[in-house]
């Protein structure tokens, strides 16, 4: 069981008010807040260790490329990877997906078959939609469910021989949706299909464990993970990010230059051109190693309380509907009022001190098929608590009257 | 009414509130009774970019004046509408373009000016500014 007033009080944020209020914080699915000890490593790094890494033989260097490479020990063995040189650092999710897709343009030719699913986040459309246009490969779509989960026989029927390459979250951000990513990585396998699982919104809540997930990349972002912003990984395969022909150009991931011919350095570095966000990805292990602390059964019993009484709570108003209703589902609540405009309540809660997502999600497709211009989404974690929950419900009761 | 003889009129309206939920209410208020765009008008051309309810905005000469009439799908942003239709219709496109918004900011409203919320009320306000600029340059 969580202490829980010890763990609001490793995050200063979590003590402050806005508009006078004292602040409720659901838009952890947007980003979460950071622990102090991770505020701290930040700090502590441009005051001990500033230096570049991978470069210099002074101290300094020295010292700053061991944290770097501790850190990436940390992430390794965090996500269980076979070895440290399958993880990437990047500046985040949608950087991964962009370094993937833009690896698979020389993989690629006309007719063939790029799988999404329908509730990606456009960094998961995107980036796949750039490459067909490329490659003038086929991008399909993996449709859902009234209750915002993927259908199964629909995406069996999709897979062919021509499917190079599927691409799905583990937790939809817009709905909450657990895939059930582990069939879908066998499936896709089966025909011999590279399979890209999009772990931004899923790293909060769980550990994957890619090795026995099996799957080739899993990509995800440090700030939603109680890490700073601008920090990432993509994991893959090594044999896939040998394949794979370099994202940018540049420094550190060169093995010799010349003005005939530059061979490239090995992985990891072939994927990290330029000075990288050193001190982010250093301190993206300090908040791994929190989370670890916390635990992750402590982490997700915390969460999946917060999402039962949410949800039973926020149903007691009248005309509330739920956005979402997957039998595996993360601590997400995606809402609207009938008859009310979700950015209408959200502007009226924040004034309440309520501050969640409002609009739809960076998952346009996702509202398309609701027909719904957005939702509200509450996005809990395991610092919220059911008082906080209460605060909510009342605010939007609140916020439907002075509206309706 | 000159634009800075209106705004000073709001100005004035809304100093009578003493916080933001009545400030709120009264937006909400004047969302509710802003009169309805034609359907005609609902069109993709019509439509403002960016911002995370719809809006609609449609302006038309009459004699050497701009009339504007717009309309939204969320009601807080309607009520921002009207309150800027009442500043700039009925308005010549010169004064339109030489108007500042400092009023917005005096009625407790500079939240919306913020990146996020107003895509909405930024991009309402450039929208109207280009209509006054179009019509200013076929004189």
């Amino acid at each position: 069981m969580l202490d829980i007033n010890k763990i609001r009080a490793d995050f200063p944020i979590l003590s402050r008010t806005v508009n006078g209020k004292p602040l409720v914080y659901f838009d952890n699915g947007a980003t979460n807040q950071k622990p102090q000890i991770v505020i701290d490593a930040i700090a502590e790094y441009y005051q001990e260790i500033n230096a570049n890494i991978h470069r210099g033989v002074h101290t300094l260097s020295q010292l700053a490329t061991d944290a770097y490479e501790v850190s990436r020990a940390k992430i390794q063995n965090h996500i269980n990877a076979k070895f440290a040189h399958e993880v990437i650092f990047t500046s985040g999710t949608t950087h991964g997906i962009n370094a993937v897709a833009n690896g698979f343009a020389s993989l690629l030719k006309q007719g063939d078959e790029i799988l999404v699913s329908a509730m990606e986040h456009h960094s998961n459309i995107v980036p796949w939609q750039m490459l067909c246009e490329k490659t003038e490969a086929i991008l399909r779509v993996i449709p859902m469910d009234e209750n915002g989960e993927l259908i199964m026989a629909e995406y069996n029927k999709l897979l062919s021989d021509k499917t190079k390459i599927v691409t799905v979250n583990h937790i939809s951000n817009a709905l909450g949706t657990v895939n059930p990513i582990k069939y879908m990585i066998d499936k896709a396998h089966e025909f011999g299909a590279a399979i890209l699982i999009d772990g931004a919104q899923a790293v909060a809540h769980l550990k994957p464990d890619v090795q026995e997930l099996d799957c080739d990349f899993y990509v995800f972002s440090g700030h939603k993970m109680c890490g700073p912003t601008g920090t990432g990984i993509l994991y893959g395969k090594e044999d896939w990010l040998n394949k794979l022909p370099p994202y940018q150009g540049g420094g550190e991931m060169i093995k010799e230059v010349t003005f005939e011919k530059t061979t490239y350095a090995d992985l990891p570095h072939k994927f990290e051109a330029g000075t990288p966000n050193i001190s982010g990805g250093i301190v993206l292990g300090t908040a791994v190693d929190y989370l670890n602390s916390v635990g992750f059964d402590n982490i997700q019993q915390q969460e999946s309380e917060l999402l039962e009484y949410g949800t039973k709570r926020l149903l007691e108003i009248e005309g509330l509907k739920i956005f979402g209703t997957a039998k595996e589902k993360a601590s997400v609540i995606s809402f609207n009022i009938q008859g009310i405009h979700p950015y209408d309540i959200g502007a009226i809660i924040d004034k309440l001190g309520i501050a969640v997502r409002t609009g739809h999600h960076c998952a346009q497709p996702v509202m398309n098929i609701f027909c719904i211009p957005g939702t509200i989404r509450a996005s809990f974690s395991f610092y919220n608590t059911k008082e906080e929950i209460d605060l909510m419900v009342e605010a939007v009761k609140k916020a439907q009257l002075m509206l309706s | 009414m000159t634009i800075k003889e209106i705004q000073k009129e709001i100005v004035d309206e809304f100093s009578m509130f003493d916080d933001w939920m009545q400030r709120y209410e009264y937006i909400i208020d004047l969302g509710k009774n802003l009169p309805l765009i034609q359907e005609e008008l609902k069109t993709e051309d019509n439509i403002i970019k960016g911002c995370q309810s719809k809006v609609w905005l449609h302006g038309e000469q009459k004699d050497d004046k701009i009339i504007f009439t717009a309309e939204s799908d969320a009601i807080l942003t309607k009520g921002i509408i009207a309150i800027l239709i009442r500043v700039f219709s009925n308005q010549k496109a010169i004064d339109i373009l030489n108007a500042d918004m400092d009023f917005i900011d005096e009625i407790g409203l500079k939240e919306h000016l913020s990146p996020t919320r107003a895509n909405g009320l930024v991009s309402m306000i450039k929208n109207i500014k280009m209509y006054a600029l179009a019509f200013d340059a076929k004189k």
